[in-house]
């Protein structure tokens, strides 16, 4: 386990966290820790909740027990600290929500400007500088409805980095793209984490799970079954779910 | 051609569509001739419309009659039709009875207008940013313009003001006033607080759920009772406030009707990026759901702006006051049809105005790949 010896800070500590929509309980006692710059893939079966568990680490979807620390803020129901927790956690999601009405630079300069109160140029700039880095610099003053899917979750990512979280959530960032240009958007995500972000990752690419992760999470029925390093879950699972969700998501 | 020559796999070119297809002729083939029914449909439309143009031509220019005193000097000239009834009473159609000394400050409060409004409607006007501060200033200078009492214009009480100048006020006040006043309601409608919820409901439901002949009559009549004695409360003015209300409720309706079709995805961006609740209505959904409802909302002020001649039940004269008024004149008798044909076409003008405007605009703010 070579990549733990960099484990130092604790940035996410989500510690025996519980969640129900209405009467199902969709988190079970979840508890996880997550340290500066690790890359956490979460993987489960659809309904494991995994994509809830991300969601609630900004608070886009309320725990109902339990707590969630961020660089030991807790979440609560206090809109100050919030808005300052979101801002510091970028999040990519599956249907890339980019604004429709607002060109490509426009979407990356919008929360710099209004959220971080910087001044209009400065943020140009530095989306610049992103779009660069997601390799679309040329596609900056079109609006979203003009790009190809892959294109439109490069400048989702740009449009997080430009908030320059300490913290990147991917909700299946690729889930929703043709075969070709999953690879484009991996290619941009693995040279974030060659950056040292802290990500957390939901997503089937068990390609990328092996390459860039730190640490693989395997969910099932709302609950983290089993974690490991990426050899030795792909290798050695231990759980008879995880052996089958391997087997079933692998041999294709 | 294509059919002859063959290419191997993977190098055919594009070649051209086959003639005919495009341009002028491929248009009027496809569009007009493109079957027998078709063609027949064409031929019996364009005969119609060379019959009903012959037909009425004659009678609305060739054979109309503009001068004269009265309805037997017309029939003496010629028999097409009267317009005379319109040329002699055109000042009250358009200024109603405001006095004909001062009929130069509704025709620059009406200048002043356009200057006001271009901004607003198109953002490529030069000098925008300075534009703007008149526009926001305009609803003070046409007030004063237009009533006096300051900057030694004499005063002239808004039961002169008729006609199509009647029409504006009311119809251009309403629309400005309840666009902001919509959007506060749809917003407040779906608000996170019971109460403003509640009242936002209460009051679209109710201004929606009556008439507005009966808010009229209220504004004439009942307002006074609630109203502590000894307080006068312009006619006009209460007219506009009921116009406004009855509009607002509507709008508030379509525009919640694009509000609700912004995908939940958008306010889940806007909340990851740390945008609060009114950066996201601000920056987020209003400029999504107006787009959208753009239609809607035009279809609304239509209706407003032909819904001002209601204001005839409570005494005000706008131009079908003013011509029913011409009606009742011995002289003018039974020229209903020009009289009407007239006020309807006015109508028809800045309707169908208004119609191009918002067709422009969705147009304009398309951001789809074409």
């Amino acid at each position: 386990m070579a990549k733990s010896a960099k484990k130092s800070e604790i940035v996410v500590k989500i510690t025996d966290m519980h969640k129900w929509y209405g009467q199902f309980h969709v988190l079970k006692d979840i508890n996880l820790d997550v340290a500066q710059g690790e890359r956490i893939v979460i993987c489960g079966p659809s309904g494991s909740g995994k994509s809830t568990l991300i969601r609630c680490i900004n608070r886009l979807e309320v725990h109902q027990e339990g707590s969630i620390n961020i660089y030991g803020t807790e979440l609560s129901s206090d809109l100050k600290n919030l808005e300052q927790i979101r801002s510091d956690v970028g999040m990519v999601f599956q249907s890339f929500n980019l604004f429709p009405h607002l060109t490509v630079l426009e979407n990356c300069t919008l929360a710099p400007i209004w959220v971080r109160k910087m001044p209009k140029k400065e943020a140009e700039a530095l989306a610049m500088e992103y779009l660069e880095r997601v390799k679309i610099p040329e596609q900056a003053n079109k609006y979203p409805g003009q790009l190809s899917g892959g294109q439109q979750q490069r400048v989702a990512i740009a449009r997080s980095l430009c908030m320059q979280p300490k913290i990147m959530l991917f909700d299946e960032p690729t889930s929703a793209l043709d075969p070709e240009m999953i690879k484009e958007v991996l290619d941009v995500m693995i040279e974030l984490a060659e950056t040292g972000m802290t990500m957390l990752v939901v997503t089937h690419e068990m390609g990328f799970a092996n390459k860039v992760a730190d640490r693989v999470i395997f969910m099932d029925g709302g609950e983290i079954i089993e974690q490991k390093d990426p050899q030795t879950f792909f290798t050695k699972p231990e759980n008879e779910r995880t052996k089958l969700f391997l087997s079933q998501i692998l041999n294709h | 051609m294509s059919d002859t020559q063959k290419y191997a796999p993977g190098s055919h070119p594009d070649l051209p569509p086959p003639p005919g297809t495009i341009g002028v002729i491929g248009w009027l083939r496809a569009n007009l001739f493109s079957d027998i029914t078709n063609t027949v449909m064409t031929l019996l439309s364009l005969y119609f419309l060379y019959w009903f143009l012959n037909a009425s031509m004659s009678w609305f220019l060739l054979d109309a009659v503009v001068n004269a005193n009265s309805r037997a000097e017309c029939r003496e000239m010629a028999d097409g039709a009267c317009w005379a009834v319109i040329t002699k009473r055109i000042g009250q159609f358009i200024y109603g009875f405001y006095p004909v000394d001062e009929r130069w400050r509704p025709n620059l409060a009406f200048v002043g207008l356009f200057i006001a409004v271009l901004p607003l409607l198109y953002p490529k006007t030069p000098f925008r940013r300075h534009m703007l501060w008149f526009s926001a200033a305009y609803p003070v200078i046409a007030y004063y313009l237009l009533c006096g009492g300051i900057f030694g214009l004499t005063e002239v009480g808004t039961n002169t003001f008729g006609g199509f100048m009647l029409t504006m006020i009311v119809g251009v006040t309403g629309i400005a006033a309840s666009l902001p006043l919509g959007i506060a309601l749809s917003l407040g409608r779906q608000s996170r607080l019971l109460s403003v919820r509640v009242i936002s409901i209460a009051f679209i439901e109710f201004m929606r759920g009556v008439p507005l002949i009966t808010l009229l009559f209220v504004a004439s009549t009942m307002l006074n009772y609630f109203l502590p004695p000894g307080t006068t409360f312009n006619l006009l003015l209460r007219v506009l406030i009921m116009v406004t209300f009855f509009a607002a409720a509507y709008i508030a309706e379509v525009i919640r009707g694009g509000i609700q079709a912004i995908p939940k995805g958008q306010y889940e961006a806007a909340q990851a990026l740390g945008l609060n609740y009114w950066q996201t209505t601000r920056l987020i959904t209003l400029p999504q759901a107006l787009k959208i409802s753009i239609p809607g909302i035009v279809n609304t002020f239509i209706g407003l702006y032909k819904d001002t001649t209601l204001v005839v039940v409570i005494g005000l004269l706008d131009p079908l006051g003013i011509g029913r008024a011409a009606l009742a004149d011995a002289k003018w008798n039974g020229l209903s049809t020009e009289t009407y044909m007239f006020v309807a076409l006015f109508f028809f003008v800045s309707c169908f105005a208004m119609s191009r405007y918002s067709l422009w605009l969705e147009k304009r703010l398309s951001t789809e790949h074409k």
